[in-house]
């Protein structure tokens, strides 16, 4: 079939957003948790509000304002006016700042459901607040998290089809105009949506495992 | 940066002629409340029904029910989507599909989308309703049955009040969740909020102000929604079942 090397590159493009999304996204996740917990009142709340904000509006709202309005915004503070973002890096950016916030949320729960007493004897020992969350909360805090972590991510995979409203080629975009040339619009979306569902039904199966794993550690 | 701000656009009639820019946004708001509310509306009473069938004894329903929540929460919406308006009508017997073919694109466009993010969000719902029923002791039920209520009646005055009241702050999220993913229904050509706000940037030449009225407008209905929630939560708390950081 002609049309395969399309759908790997449209598939190729996915996977691409998806880790991209996923490591930018939980680090700076990972800053938003740390700040809204440990950090000073202003700046907590600062945090908090944009959690809030990426959370109340929908995806595809976002990846407009970084497409449309993000190129405006960065002519003029480079003061370069041909300066252009492609679909893909607007695609990107939206993802990272919306996802950012899921993450932010996964994160704080994580944090927070190690107890306190380990933050108090890290600091009883001398160590700091970003030491103490390095060495001693965060690889607890990581264990007890990785199931939302990579549920988080299954989501993430789903919220990638949405660049299409940018006419971004990811996979659905690719088996869509495959299917439109072909005329068979209805084999390509099926087999889209069963890529699809695969996809994340090996997700469900990793998270599943890791839940299993944590609840035999304890 | 040369951007001309005039937010008194919003007042001024569309190049298109279908009305002035602020009535086209306010029909856009419509859209997407009609189509979150209803679909929402369809959701919770589908998805208690599923939830309920997760946990039946009868292992039929439970599979079926499981395999429905799987399939459905793991495909993205906008798939989900596209097989509901581009798919169903070729796969459906000739006669219906010519009927839905021919009737009225809006109305196509619409009933797409309400089956989509009903069925879509029915699967979330009946995940948490799941949660809930399994988070309710086993001896409510039997007590239930001891006490002569039927199967319908265990489950519409022990079992179901228990487990709503234990997932309130999850269903919120599904509920603001559900207004966002109306927002799919702009691919198919239905022009909700989101749609909306895009076309009167196109046709206006002031992205901005439309974008930002938008945001404005989803942060409004999402704080609404959370109100809303939080009042419900209060007054259906039963004072020995609160947990701890419900007490504020």
């Amino acid at each position: 079939m002609p049309a395969l090397p399309y759908l790997w590159q449209g598939l190729q493009t996915t996977l691409l957003l998806v880790a991209v999304a996923l490591v930018l996204g939980f680090s700076l996740g990972c800053v938003l948790a740390v700040v809204r917990i440990y950090g000073p009142r202003p700046l907590a709340r600062l945090a908090a509000g944009y959690v809030n904000l990426f959370r109340a509006i929908p995806l595809i709202l976002t990846i407009f304002w970084m497409f449309f309005l993000m190129p405006f915004v960065l002519r003029a503070i480079t003061g370069n006016p041909y300066l252009t973002v492609g679909a893909m890096y607007s695609a990107i950016i939206a993802l990272v700042l919306a996802e950012s916030a899921y993450f932010c949320e996964v994160v704080r729960a994580g944090i927070n459901s190690v107890r306190g007493e380990q933050m108090a004897a890290g600091k009883a020992l001398g160590m700091s607040t970003l030491q103490c969350l390095r060495l001693i909360v965060m690889p607890q805090a990581l264990r007890n998290m990785s199931p939302a972590l990579v549920s988080q991510t299954i989501g993430l995979l789903k919220d990638t089809s949405l660049v299409y409203v940018i006419s971004l080629n990811d996979f659905l975009g690719a088996a869509g105009q495959i299917g439109q040339r072909n005329g068979q619009l209805v084999e390509f979306y099926l087999l889209t949506a069963a890529v699809y569902l695969v996809l994340c039904s090996a997700g469900v199966v990793l998270v599943n495992y890791l839940q299993k794993r944590n609840r035999q550690a304890i | 940066m040369n951007y001309s701000w005039d937010w008194s656009f919003f007042f001024k009639p569309s190049i298109t002629g279908e009305g002035l820019y602020g009535v086209l946004l306010a029909e856009g708001v419509l859209w997407t409340l009609v189509l979150s509310l209803l679909s929402w509306g369809l959701a919770l009473g589908l998805g208690t029904l599923t939830g309920m069938a997760r946990g039946s004894a009868n292992k039929a329903l439970r599979w079926s029910a499981a395999v429905y929540v799987h399939c459905f929460r793991n495909t993205p919406l906008l798939v989900q989507l596209f097989l509901w308006y581009f798919v169903v009508p070729e796969l459906l017997p000739p006669t219906w599909g010519d009927a839905l073919k021919q009737m009225n694109p809006m109305l196509n466009q619409f009933l797409s989308v309400v089956m989509c993010l009903t069925l879509y969000t029915t699967a979330g719902v009946a995940e948490q309703v799941r949660a809930g029923l399994q988070s309710v002791s086993a001896e409510q039920a039997m007590a239930a049955r001891a006490m002569g209520f039927g199967r319908w009646g265990v489950y519409r005055f022990v079992l179901l009040p228990q487990a709503f009241r234990v997932v309130l702050p999850s269903l919120t999220s599904d509920f603001m969740n559900v207004f966002k993913n109306s927002a799919a229904a702009l691919t198919i050509g239905l022009m909700e909020l989101t749609g909306q706000s895009r076309q009167i940037s196109e046709f206006s030449g002031q992205p901005f102000e439309s974008f930002i009225a938008a945001t404005l407008i989803y942060m409004g209905i999402t704080y609404a929604v959370v109100l809303l929630m939080r009042h419900l939560e209060m007054k259906t708390a039963v004072p020995e079942l609160r947990e701890a950081g419900a007490l504020r």
